[in-house]
């Protein structure tokens, strides 16, 4: 089915479950239990796991297939924002024309970008996008474009928004007071449907299943890509690209490629993010973010087909849950210990959640940097190969005893 | 003519940070060939060592002034830095003024403190890994770095005044015959360039005219055959981390005063000292001082409104172009030696 390996289509299937489920997955918790904070079943959190699910497997594209690091890859998704909120803005509030316009512009600006930012590898490239990335993000946040012009490209500090005096050419004008909300046809994104079953509360929410669905499509592409043989000159380009050009192989048209695809993801994903939440600010295009991507990447593991969405899920899963632990919270956690014991955990602990979340991905990063370069997906390897072989040994053990 | 002026003078203060943190980048590339993202921590670091002394001198504990009054008739409180009664009140509100010229001595070692332990630690076990590796672990401790330093000193920019006697402004364009209140400059950042100037002049020096500074320049052309010689090169370069984190440390205190320093400035300057390395051309250190020269007197004169008229906003983005252009016209940046990190 799909043309997939076996193997493959099974991933892809658990996959589709596990985003199809996950308002109950991610719920497992009673709505007013204590462990309630720890639910990450609300549509906000669970959109932002789809859409930046997508972006890094785009990413994984290029860095995981290629070897070519780029700085630069939260400028394309901040195009995409820009490209979808011009479409909401002149065209219409459907998705489908804003998020095609942000797939096909963050395409054309990587092309641009990656054509010159290819011609140099390593160390260079990742500088050379990292120049272009904060480059862009200059002229967005200064809205210099627009000051050339005399009007608004893209809103400088204070962003975009659909404004209800836009000249939406083919929507119904819209009432004074009204608010211009993101539909699919009719469907609006912040719709959702509430299931309560015995103090579990699910929510279903349009916006994450159209977002779900997108993610799909990506992660399909991103398998079909791995096993094509266009991936498979990718994976020659990193693993020795020299021989790869005495042979007689351009392969400049390929990482090219690569660059681009994963520029689209990333613009695909700028589109969602406007689509779920209507505005647009520069700072998604600030070179933290870009480095954002690279840590999920790196987390998953980078490489594999499904380490970036696992990466980006645990990453935003602690960006929301790990910052809501106060010190209130934790004193609660422990207040079975004597008084000055509990004072010193509460101490150490504070350093790691609620504001201080980045000092703890910042920490786990590097450790996965250091001991498991292959990130989660190689360490679940790892931990399945330590209990098949410790189930041989035993194996093997009671053979001499016979 | 007198515009002209003014614009060199204003690139020239945050031209020397750019050369300053770009050195010491270079320094740790030449050296260990580690790229070293975290470079731009050791500068805000070195800033917060200035913030951190100037808060331990103004320690204080109150007294009952028994000679005045408040407004309720009560005897006056009044906070005494520890400072006063170790030295008297003339001596401590001096070396209180001067916080941020002592934070120098005080952050030497703890910058070369923090530089070995980072080498010990850390890089020394990514020398033979990819420098996509090496960037990301050293983008994850700054990452790391950064939030610490917000945790203890909180978000809002610091005020660390320069001592009263180098405030104000000196009349730069009165001194060499111009009409006077034309080219005026603030005496700090006389003085970061001449501390500047001095540093760089020292770190030459010091690998052109001593034995160690011999020693490492072999290393950094061939270390193999240095090592084979018999020559411990990793210790000194792990001294050499250490004085580059130094330089960076250093050129964080100075910058003080001229900038409040917040827990973000290191990411802040960080893209810009790589861009500087990369034009200056990796690996060479008097590339790296040029270019962040350049790159800073190139910066102040675009953004003089005469420029800004004709191209708006050129002043944000003309450090990028320059970059992109020197990358895609001289690869190997301007004064770049053919084979560093070509791989």
């Amino acid at each position: 089915m799909f043309k997939l390996e076996k193997s493959d289509l099974s991933l892809l299937i658990i996959v589709a479950v596990l985003t199809l489920f996950a308002p109950f997955i991610l719920n497992p918790f009673p709505a007013d239990s204590a462990m309630s904070q720890f639910n990450a079943g609300y549509p906000d959190l669970m959109q932002r796991f789809v859409i930046f699910g997508i972006f890094a497997v785009g990413f994984n594209i290029l860095f995981g297939l290629t070897g070519y690091l780029s700085f630069g890859h939260a400028a394309f998704l901040g195009v995409g924002s820009y490209a979808a909120i011009w479409m909401m803005k002149l065209l219409t509030m459907n998705v489908i024309p804003a998020i095609v316009a942000s797939v096909v512009v963050a395409g054309l600006i990587s092309f641009l970008v990656g054509w010159i930012s290819l011609r140099r590898s390593g160390i260079y490239f990742s500088i050379l996008t990292l120049a272009f990335a904060m480059m862009m993000y200059q002229l967005a946040y200064s809205d210099l474009f627009g000051q050339l012009f005399g009007g608004i490209l893209t809103g400088g500090e204070t962003g975009l928004q659909p404004k209800v005096a836009d000249p939406r050419i083919l929507d119904a004008p819209l009432d004074p007071g009204a608010n211009p909300k993101a539909h699919l046809f009719g469907l609006e994104m912040g719709s959702s449907f509430k299931l309560d079953i015995a103090g579990w509360q699910f929510t279903f929410n349009a916006g994450y299943y159209i977002a779900a669905f997108a993610m799909l499509c990506a992660f399909y592409l991103s398998i079909r890509i791995f096993r094509s043989p266009f991936g498979m000159m990718l994976r020659a380009v990193k693993s020795n690209q020299q021989r790869m050009n005495y042979t007689g192989l351009n392969s400049k048209p390929y990482t090219l490629a690569a660059f681009v695809i994963s520029g689209m993801y990333a613009g695909l994903a700028g589109g969602l993010l406007v689509a779920m939440d209507t505005q647009v600010g520069a700072e998604r295009m600030f070179w933290t973010a870009s480095g954002e991507v690279v840590i999920m990447t790196i987390l998953g593991g980078v490489g594999s087909l499904i380490g970036p969405v696992l990466g980006a899920g645990v990453l935003k899963y602690m960006e929301n849950i790990l910052s809501k632990i106060n010190k209130g919270v934790l004193e609660t956690w422990f207040s079975f210990m004597p008084d000055g014991m509990s004072d010193f955990f509460i101490a150490i602990t504070n350093l790691f959640v609620g504001k201080q979340w980045h000092i703890t991905t910042g920490v786990i990063f590097m450790l996965v940097v250091i001991y498991l370069p292959g990130g989660l997906v190689e360490g679940g390897r790892r931990l399945g190969n330590r209990f098949q072989r410790s189930g041989k040994e035993r194996q093997n053990h009671t053979k001499p005893a016979e | 003519m007198d515009a002209i002026i003014l614009q060199v003078l204003n690139g020239l203060d945050k031209g020397s940070a750019y050369a300053l943190i770009a050195l010491g980048l270079t320094l740790i590339f030449g050296t260990l060939g580690v790229v070293n993202f975290a470079h731009g921590a050791l500068f805000m670091i070195g800033a917060f060592c200035a913030v951190t002394l100037s808060r331990i001198l103004t320690l204080s504990h109150t007294v009952i002034d028994e000679t005045r009054k408040d407004f309720l008739g009560n005897p006056l409180k009044v906070d005494v830095p520890y400072v006063h009664d170790l030295f008297g009140v003339e001596t401590g509100d001096a070396i209180i003024d001067w916080a941020v010229p002592l934070s120098l001595l005080f952050a030497i070692p703890i910058m070369i403190a923090v530089g070995v332990i980072m080498e010990r630690g850390l890089i020394k076990h990514f020398y033979k890994r990819p420098h996509a590796d090496q960037i990301l672990v050293t983008f994850g401790l700054a990452i790391v770095l950064q939030e610490v330093i917000k945790y203890f000193y909180g978000a809002n920019p610091i005020p660390t005044p320069a001592p009263a006697a180098f405030k104000g402004s000196f009349d730069f364009g009165a001194a060499i015959g111009f009409d006077p209140n034309v080219i005026i400059y603030p005496y700090w950042r006389i003085i970061y360039f001449g501390f500047a100037a001095v540093i760089i002049g020292g770190v030459f020096s010091f690998l052109q005219f001593t034995t160690f500074g011999m020693v490492v320049r072999a290393g950094m052309a061939d270390r193999e055959t240095v090592g084979l010689l018999g020559i411990n090169i990793d210790r000194r370069f792990t001294i050499m981390f250490g004085v580059a984190a130094a330089v960076a440390g250093l050129a964080g205190v100075m910058y003080t005063p001229i900038n409040s320093p917040n827990y973000h400035m290191g990411m802040d300057f960080l893209v810009l000292s790589f861009v500087v390395v990369v034009v200056g051309g990796m690996g060479s250190l008097p590339g790296a001082v040029l270019a962040g020269f350049l790159l800073g007197i190139l910066e102040s004169f675009a953004s003089m409104r005469e420029v800004i008229a004709i191209i708006p906003g050129i002043n944000q983005v003309i450090i990028y172009l320059i970059a992109i252009i020197i990358l895609l016209t001289r690869p190997r940046g301007l004064m770049g030696r053919k084979g560093v990190m070509e791989d």
